[in-house]
């Protein structure tokens, strides 16, 4: 068994999400594949183009339905610039999933806390949905969300509605408003004070850029919360996601394999050293 | 019996019947590789005549610096290791993993390609280089998805090796525990005598191929020799690393000025990183790799060696982790000597010093390591 081998996939649906961001909705063509296909929030595919390359890419979808996989990505390199441009019904190459997802089995019955920032929004989105549709297992919910401007946020009118729910906040801030910006100006770790958690029945997950979870860990742990129930999903140049092809190592870790999520106390001697 | 030595009866094959062993090998349907000196250094080549062997040749080697010379000897494996390791005979420095097809819909079929794989024979393989293939081992064949090429030439791998008699100067395997005497992983080990060979199977199959050839037991006196000469080889290693686990001694040191100083003279090259036998690291995403056809009909998605050393190692979505030479070493060699005891149990170098060797300012990794963990590990 060639463990590089993709499947053909279809796009079946496509939405423009912002001007660089689109979802890809994609079915494995492959019956057989399709119907053994499994995965868990937080894990991640190989999204091929053809004639280009292949890209990671977390599963943003709901785990209960493997007949279609939801990819969120935003184009910047030569593999997502042509993604982007992939219509309804054309076909590309997938693989996976691969890594270790969210702790969700462990998170259950607890109360939960979901920080991200940046556009690094879409593996947590993933999470969150999976929590609001089983929302009866979990305890309280808080999502905090940072952006640097405020029309960066995509999915505005969802973080209205999960503000609605009962026994969920929803905390966000953009270090640049704007009008018609109903939340916080300024940095997102300035919410974290209007949280209310009980930290010895916490979990927290997190996703976004390196120095805003590195801050977020700080102001969490302050709070009590301890090092095993803070989980950050980490990104390194994943190409082969079998741990062999070296790119992803972070210390002793291949992230393809023993990431993309790991518990704080896994990662947190070369979190933030400048080259790890 | 000697101190230290295994138990096994040992032969001693007269330097003709070297010849003899090559052909029971072509025979049993090997490609033999072995030792050839080519544009002044020694390379590792398809071997059919032992006459192509470089016969008395020898090699001066220093930091930046490699030379090989002509002296009269009979003497066939009289050198230390040129640049070549046994890694690109089984993890290959290019290979296609699969084709696409693509239909006049835009319909895609992906299809495994099967290399044409022929087993192989080594004839001198050193100890340095068995160390190093388990642990390329340990990486390909271990985990989850065992690397099917790898896999298959692995299989079909036949070792011959040469205990070395003639270190490097920049050789250091006795600090690593790797040599210079092969203990493991061969299929026949050879020590070379003036005249011959005395050796020993470490396989059932090497045991038959020597009962083969129908030798004599080899004289207590040949044995001495043999020992004597591997024992040399060790005393007169002056280069080490300061001590086997360096993982905590590296990491408690990443901000040592050390790194910034082997910085200004390493050009992140990637030489080092080519000629390790254990360096590991490929690519998937060079333009290289992916080659569609110019009918778009089809195309190939290969793989190829990378090192840590380019700016695409670290590459991701819009931003480079490691975007200076200080980083980029400090990854290495805190890889290399240290995240590898986590990886894979045991230190990522096997003291074959072709770093300090072909490191085109002459860095040497001890010098460095002994640097920054301090002398107070030697």
């Amino acid at each position: 068994m060639n463990p590089h081998l993709p499947w053909e996939a279809e796009v079946v649906e496509r939405i423009q999400e912002s001007p660089t961001i689109f979802t890809l909705r994609l079915r494995i063509v492959d019956e057989e594949a399709r119907k053994t296909y499994r995965f868990a929030p937080g894990q991640f595919n190989m999204v091929y183009l053809y004639g280009v390359g292949e890209v990671p890419i977390s599963i943003a979808s709901d785990p209960q339905d493997t007949s279609l996989l939801g990819h969120t990505i935003r184009a910047v390199g030569r593999v997502t610039e042509g993604l982007s441009r992939l219509g309804v019904g054309e076909r590309l190459g997938l693989r996976g999933p691969y890594g270790r997802g969210w702790p969700l089995a462990e998170a259950e019955g607890k109360d939960i806390v979901v920080v991200t920032g940046g556009l690094g929004c879409a593996p947590v989105v993933g999470v969150i949905n999976y929590i609001i549709m089983r929302r009866e297992r979990f305890g309280r919910l808080t999502v905090i969300q940072g952006v640097k401007h405020a029309e960066e946020l995509i999915w505005r009118e969802r973080y209205a509605y999960w503000n609605t729910l009962p026994d969920t906040q929803v905390l966000l801030a953009a270090d640049h408003g704007g009008p018609l910006w109903p939340w916080h100006v300024g940095l997102v770790t300035e919410v974290f004070d209007q949280m209310e958690i009980a930290p010895e029945r916490t979990v927290a997950m997190m996703c976004g850029p390196e120095g805003m979870m590195r801050a977020a860990v700080r102001n969490l742990t302050e709070r009590g919360l301890a090092e095993d129930s803070i989980y950050l999903s980490m990104e390194r140049n994943m190409q082969c996601a079998i741990g062999q092809c070296g790119h992803c190592q972070f210390g002793a870790s291949f992230v393809c394999r023993q990431g993309p999520v790991f518990a704080y106390f896994q990662i947190k001697e070369l979190l933030g050293v400048r080259g790890f | 019996m000697l101190e230290g030595v295994p138990e096994v009866s040992r032969a001693f094959l007269p330097r003709d019947v070297l010849q003899r062993l090559l052909d029971a090998l072509t025979g049993g349907d090997f490609l033999c590789i072995g030792p050839r000196l080519k544009e002044g250094v020694i390379v590792y080549e398809p071997l059919a005549d032992t006459a192509t062997l470089p016969q008395g040749v020898h090699d001066r080697q220093a930091p930046g610096e490699y030379r090989t010379e002509q002296v009269s000897s009979p003497r066939q494996f009289a050198w230390a290791n040129g640049p070549q390791a046994l890694k690109p005979f089984l993890f290959a420095p290019r290979e296609a993993l699969w084709r696409v097809v693509r239909d006049a819909e835009g319909r895609l079929t992906f299809r495994e390609v099967q290399p044409d794989i022929k087993p192989i024979a080594v004839i001198g393989a050193r100890a340095c280089d068995l160390a190093a293939l388990a642990l390329q081992d340990s990486h390909f064949l271990a985990g989850a998805y065992p690397d099917p090429t790898y896999a298959a030439r692995r299989e079909n791998l036949f070792i011959v090796a040469v205990h070395c008699s003639h270190p490097a100067a920049t050789c250091f395997c006795v600090s690593t525990g790797d040599g210079p005497r092969a203990t493991h992983g061969f299929d026949i080990a050879l020590s070379e005598l003036d005249d011959g060979f005395v050796a020993e199977a470490g396989s059932v199959r090497g045991k038959v191929l020597l009962d083969a050839l129908g030798c004599s037991t080899a004289a207590a006196e040949q044995i001495a020799q043999a020992e004597d000469e591997i024992a040399h080889a060790a005393r007169s290693q002056s280069r080490r690393l300061p001590g086997r686990n360096l993982r905590d001694a590296l990491f408690a040191n990443l901000e040592h000025p050390r790194w910034e100083e082997v910085a200004e003279r390493c050009l992140s090259c990637g030489n080092c990183t080519s000629v390790c036998p254990t360096c590991f690291c490929s690519s998937t995403s060079a333009s290289a790799s992916e080659q569609p056809s110019l009918d778009a009909s089809h195309a190939e998605h290969s793989r190829e060696w990378d090192s840590c050393f380019t700016r695409g190692h670290s590459y991701i979505h819009g931003a480079v982790v490691r975007s200076d030479t200080r980083t980029r070493y400090r990854q290495w060699l805190t890889h290399k000597l240290g995240s590898w005891h986590e990886q894979y149990g045991r230190s990522g170098c096997v003291g074959c010093g072709r770093c300090v060797t072909w490191c085109p300012t002459g860095i040497d990794i001890t010098e460095e390591t002994t640097a920054i963990c301090g002398e107070a590990m030697l």
